[in-house]
């Protein structure tokens, strides 16, 4: 029996582990090479890392590198990708495909795309045809206006598209995404819960998984994300905050009937 | 210490491979040529992608001959992993037909699932071991292995399976072996106790 997946989702800004609120307010929780043996440990199935620093922002200490914006999250994704034995995606501002190639050559079995496979939905085509379509998850961004319609976000939350997201969903899949990363920005950090109608909305166009991410703050968020169509479910700031956060979520999952692996 | 061979042929991640084996505290090196495979005691070919396109590289590369060598000649502990026992069958049917190395009889087609059933099949699944020999000796009797693939191995002689697991309504073999030459439709480099347990056994045997 195929397991509902338990992703956490650790968020990098220049070379710090930091938590976020709405996008906007980041604040610095860890060292990520300090914390990469405890992720590993925990009772999770795979483990996103998102690198939202702006570019350029890596690129004071080292100028040696052949890619340069890239070095430093390199050395990062390297590090962590040493003690991790399960699924590791790596993500955030990747632009084209030696950028993938990069991610892949230092230890990511995934990469994640947003603003860069929006702009350029080729990149995805690509960056499948090279890794694989199973490589390659595309993140969608969502925020809703002020009539309850969603909108797909790009730049990191800064940039309205227009798009609503079951159109963007189905291009990307057409393209050949292999994952669906949904996230709520109006739910980023603030523990309500996911935005399950956006989950319902993306999930029933997909015929590939679909990741929940955004809002967690209970573990039966989870169950709810599952139950609205997400094949898995993520979440970032809770891991941070909550005691033994991985199993407790497990348990909640099991509890509602859902098929989880316990390790 | 044994020392491994990480197959290169332009296909895969080859560093979660090796970072598993380090772990293990075995020597694992990427092999670009039949020079370096020539130095190691055991082989792995790993390998995500298409079919067609993997034993294309294999050829251009000139591994099939020292491939086969190693593993059907001298009798080296070989695995293959995903994609990698994929290519140990007779053939191929992703994209067209395509001639596998033949080590193992059977024929490697897309998953029989039901339409509503999402392809590729990616996540932690069971493997149930039917026989707990070679690889499997001293794995839970259903470990949770993490898969990732839309094609499986349909075996012609049953004696080489060795694992199974279910997706779907259906049951694929997940883990093969015969002699010295194992496959593994999983990835143990990325199942974390279970697909640890799995690679240290192959560094044993």
């Amino acid at each position: 029996m195929l397991r509902t997946r338990l992703i956490p989702v650790l968020l990098l800004q220049n070379g710090l582990l930091v938590r976020s609120e709405s996008f906007s307010i980041h604040q610095v929780v860890g060292n990520p090479i300090h914390e990469a043996k405890r992720f590993n440990e925990w009772n999770v199935d795979e483990l996103v890392y998102l690198d939202i620093s702006r570019d350029g922002s890596y690129d004071l200490r080292r100028d040696d590198h052949k890619v340069k914006s890239m070095s430093e999250p390199m050395k990062i994704l390297e590090e962590v990708s040493k003690t991790c034995f399960m699924p590791l995606t790596w993500g955030g501002r990747i632009r084209t495909v030696e950028d993938m190639r990069q991610c892949f050559l230092h230890g990511a079995d995934k990469v994640a795309i947003n603003t860069g496979a929006f702009k350029t939905p080729q990149l995805i085509r690509d960056g499948a045809r090279a890794f694989g379509a199973q490589a390659i998850v595309v993140c969608i961004d969502v925020k809703r206006r002020p009539d309850g319609r969603h909108e797909v976000y790009v730049d990191g939350g800064r940039e309205a598209t227009g798009v609503d997201p079951a159109t963007w969903a189905k291009q990307a899949i057409e393209h050949g995404a292999g994952e669906l990363l949904v996230q709520s920005i109006d739910r980023d950090g603030t523990a309500v819960g996911y935005d399950l109608e956006l989950i319902h909305l993306v999930a029933q166009v997909s015929s590939v998984p679909v990741i929940a991410l955004g809002g967690v703050g209970r573990y039966e968020n989870y169950v709810e994300g599952v139950k609205a169509g997400a094949d898995a479910v993520a979440a970032a700031n809770i891991f941070h905050f909550k005691e033994l956060s991985d199993r407790n979520a497990k348990r909640t999952m099991a509890k509602a009937g859902l098929q989880v692996r316990t390790t | 210490m044994t020392t491994v061979a990480l197959i290169d042929y332009g296909m895969g991640n080859l560093r979660s491979v090796r970072n598993a084996l380090e772990i293990l505290g075995a020597t694992a090196f990427i092999a670009s040529t039949e020079a370096d495979l020539q130095r190691a005691d055991r082989a792995i070919l790993p390998g995500v992608g298409a079919f067609g396109d993997a034993m294309k590289n294999l050829h251009e590369r000139g591994w099939v001959g020292p491939l086969t060598t190693f593993a059907m000649e001298q009798k080296k502990p070989f695995l293959g992993i995903c994609l990698g026992m994929q290519l140990l069958a007779t053939t191929g049917t992703e994209f067209g037909e395509h001639k596998g190395l033949g080590w193992f009889d059977g024929v490697v087609r897309k998953l029989a699932v039901p339409v509503e059933i999402r392809v590729p099949h990616m996540g932690w699944n069971d493997v149930t071991v039917v026989q707990s020999t070679g690889l499997l000796q001293g794995v839970a009797p259903r470990a949770t292995c993490y898969f990732v693939h839309s094609f499986a191995f349909e075996a012609t002689d049953a004696s080489v399976v060795t694992g199974t697991t279910e997706y779907g309504g259906t049951t694929f073999v997940s883990v093969i072996e015969r002699e010295n030459v194992f496959g593994a439709q999983f990835h143990p480099e990325k199942s974390q106790k279970h697909g640890l347990a799995i690679l240290k056994r192959f560094l044993e045997v």
